[in-house]
């Protein structure tokens, strides 16, 4: 029984999804208390599961019980596990947020919900290649559809050059899948990794180019500098719950990344060595410091969130072409703090542009804010921008501390003081130029509630941030070590060839 | 056949490269459509070419790799949804701004875009 857990995170949403499609036109409060029933349920079995994988065995899932490498297979590592919880927990305050209102602006929103969770869950814990490019086709279209939610031009703009430039990154996704089947024979990621290292390769030339091919898919869907002018376009336009759970998107495009780093370039004299870590390593600092000026340059809050989480992405990408355990451990921290904080601050700009008209989220003085809105709003900046106590200056620690080039030291604290005067520039903006001295109306404890959770997440971040960083640094040595991956995957199958 | 399936391909991705580089949104539609063509002869030829030969084993002595036929049925099904999807997108879109240009543009706006340049 406990070995069908592993599937639980693609089924419940699948399921849940369904269900309330059938009920698509009446009864909002059903649509509600099924999505909210299914969200819920999705944190037990993660940490379920989490709780199974941070024993550090790596559970496989054979579907239809085929052996690997002929059938599709989940593996749920320590990575995955996390992946899975930290997208389980943004989920819920999301949709508690989206229940306030903000899902009756357009149809289906509940079961669009469902089925991007469906497609991110996937993706997490597939270990076959072309089954994460169709978990990424799920969790993709059912994307194109939220960022629509709730009409407007500046959606439906945002919304065709989203969904042109991701459907000619699923073509060149499917390019890399063929060369790699070409060049190995198979689409199972341990078995590429094996096959790759017993060197029986069809042409090392055909396997580089789909690698590159597949970095480059990846590197649009982490939004990596010149693959990254949608983000901050379709982030902005999207509605608030929909931008938040977006946080965890480009996340996606990372993980694969790191999934494949260890198993494709992690080894030495394989044709993929030293291939591309020195481009993606100045890629990510310049999407870094590109990041940093943009957020200096947006004129709405939402905008200037939105280029805060291409800051994440460059720091990110940095640490993974570092590859050390030390600094994929930090990596992993830091990504927590991002992912939740970013979902936190977008939450909090749609309840600042409900309350502002016209105004919206433009950096304009307008009327008064309720004072509760601001200290969220500078906690959650001192939080992104890194500054002591919170889990963003933690992170940004661990960062440093791991990869001790100069340049990244620079490039990072430089991005930071440049994050430190956008945010000072909109906040002064927003909340001290009032022109009518109208207070506001009240701040009801239920519109608060979706983003007080996720602070609380954050703030579990600090307090337990020891025991986090010796998990984080577990996680990085299990993923570090591929032969386990290959290993718990392939069995004793290696002996069959 | 391998150099003529190659070239086919070739062709095929840069005609819906060109398209998909257009200004309007069918253009757009019409090139990612021949770009998902090209894959998918793309990933069948990926289990080697063959003539004459099933991709069943034991139908004949001479069989083919079933493998990326299947993958190809499944890239099938999920670029036809999507350029459904994307249509329906235009049409939106269309509906929307009043014209077919990516970003949304009158054609007005477009010709003083054109002069400043």
């Amino acid at each position: 029984m406990a070995s069908h857990l592993i599937i639980l995170p693609i089924l419940l949403p699948l399921f849940a999804g369904l269900l309330i499609l059938l009920e698509a036109r009446q009864r909002l409060w059903l649509r509600r208390l099924t999505g909210l029933l299914a969200t819920a349920l999705l944190v037990p079995v993660v940490l379920l599961l989490w709780h199974q994988a941070a024993s550090g065995e790596i559970a496989v899932y054979r579907l239809g019980n085929w052996a690997p490498p002929f059938g599709i297979v989940l593996v749920l590592d320590q990575l995955a596990a996390l992946m899975l919880a930290v997208t389980a927990l943004l989920a819920l305050p999301v949709y508690l947020h989206a229940c306030r209102g903000d899902d009756q602006n357009g149809a289906n929103f509940h079961a669009l919900f469902q089925f991007q969770l469906l497609g991110i869950n996937g993706a997490f814990l597939t270990g076959d290649l072309f089954n994460l490019f169709v978990f990424f086709e799920v969790l993709l279209i059912a994307s194109y559809a939220l960022l629509m939610h709730g009409q407007g031009a500046d959606r439906a703009r945002a919304g065709i050059h989203y969904v042109v430039l991701n459907l000619t990154g699923s073509s060149l996704f499917l390019f890399g899948l063929g060369l790699i089947y070409a060049a190995t024979g198979t689409l199972n990621m341990a078995d590429v990794s094996r096959v790759m290292q017993q060197g029986n390769l069809v042409s090392p030339m055909l396997l580089q180019v789909s690698a590159a091919l597949l970095l480059l898919v990846f590197s649009l869907k982490a939004a990596l500098l010149p693959l990254s002018f949608w983000l901050p376009g379709a982030y902005s336009a999207a509605s608030a719950p929909v931008a938040a759970l977006f946080a965890i998107m480009t996340k996606v495009g990372l993980y694969a990344i790191w999934r494949l780093w260890p198993l494709l370039f992690g080894h030495d004299a394989s044709p993929l060595d030293g291939l591309v870590a020195p481009w993606l390593w100045a890629l990510a600092l310049a999407t870094l410091l590109f990041a940093a000026v943009g957020a200096l340059a947006a004129t709405r809050l939402a905008a200037l969130t939105a280029w805060l989480v291409l800051v994440s992405v460059g720091s990110l990408m940095a640490v993974i072409t570092v590859a050390t355990t030390q600094a994929w451990a930090a990596g992993f921290y830091y990504l927590l703090h991002s992912t939740w904080s970013a979902a936190a601050l977008f939450l909090l700009v749609g309840l600042i542009s409900s309350r502002r008209g016209l105004l919206a989220d433009q950096l304009r003085s307008g009327n008064d804010l309720h004072p509760a809105l601001g200290i969220l709003f500078i906690l959650l900046a001192v939080m992104l921008i890194g500054l002591p106590p919170f889990s963003g200056f933690i992170g940004k620690l661990l960062l440093l501390q791991a990869v001790p080039a100069g340049i990244f030291w620079a490039v990072l604290l430089g991005s930071s003081l440049i994050v430190l005067v956008a945010f000072s520039r909109a906040g002064s903006t927003v909340f001290w130029r009032q022109q009518r001295d109208i207070f506001a109306e009240k701040m009801p404890f239920s519109d608060l509630l979706p983003l007080l959770l996720l602070l609380a997440m954050t703030f579990a971040l600090i307090i337990f941030a020891g025991p986090a960083h010796e998990a984080m640094g577990s996680i990085a040595e299990q993923l570090m070590n591929s032969q386990l991956y290959i290993e718990a995957v392939l069995g004793e199958q290696e002996v069959g060839q | 056949m391998e150099i003529m399936v190659a070239l086919m391909i070739a062709v095929m991705t840069g005609c819906g490269v060109y398209l998909i580089l257009r200004l309007r949104t069918f253009p757009v539609v019409l090139g990612l459509t021949m770009l998902s063509y090209a894959v998918n002869i793309f990933l069948f030829a990926m289990g080697r070419l063959r003539a004459d030969a099933p991709a069943v084993i034991g139908e004949a002595a001479n069989y083919t790799d079933p493998l990326p036929q299947a993958l190809v049925l499944t890239a099938i099904v999920i670029g036809f949804a999507m350029t459904a999807f994307l249509m329906a997108l235009a049409l939106r879109a269309w509906g929307e701004f009043g014209t077919d240009h990516v970003d949304g543009k009158t054609v007005e706006q477009d010709a003083t875009d054109e002069e400043r340049r």
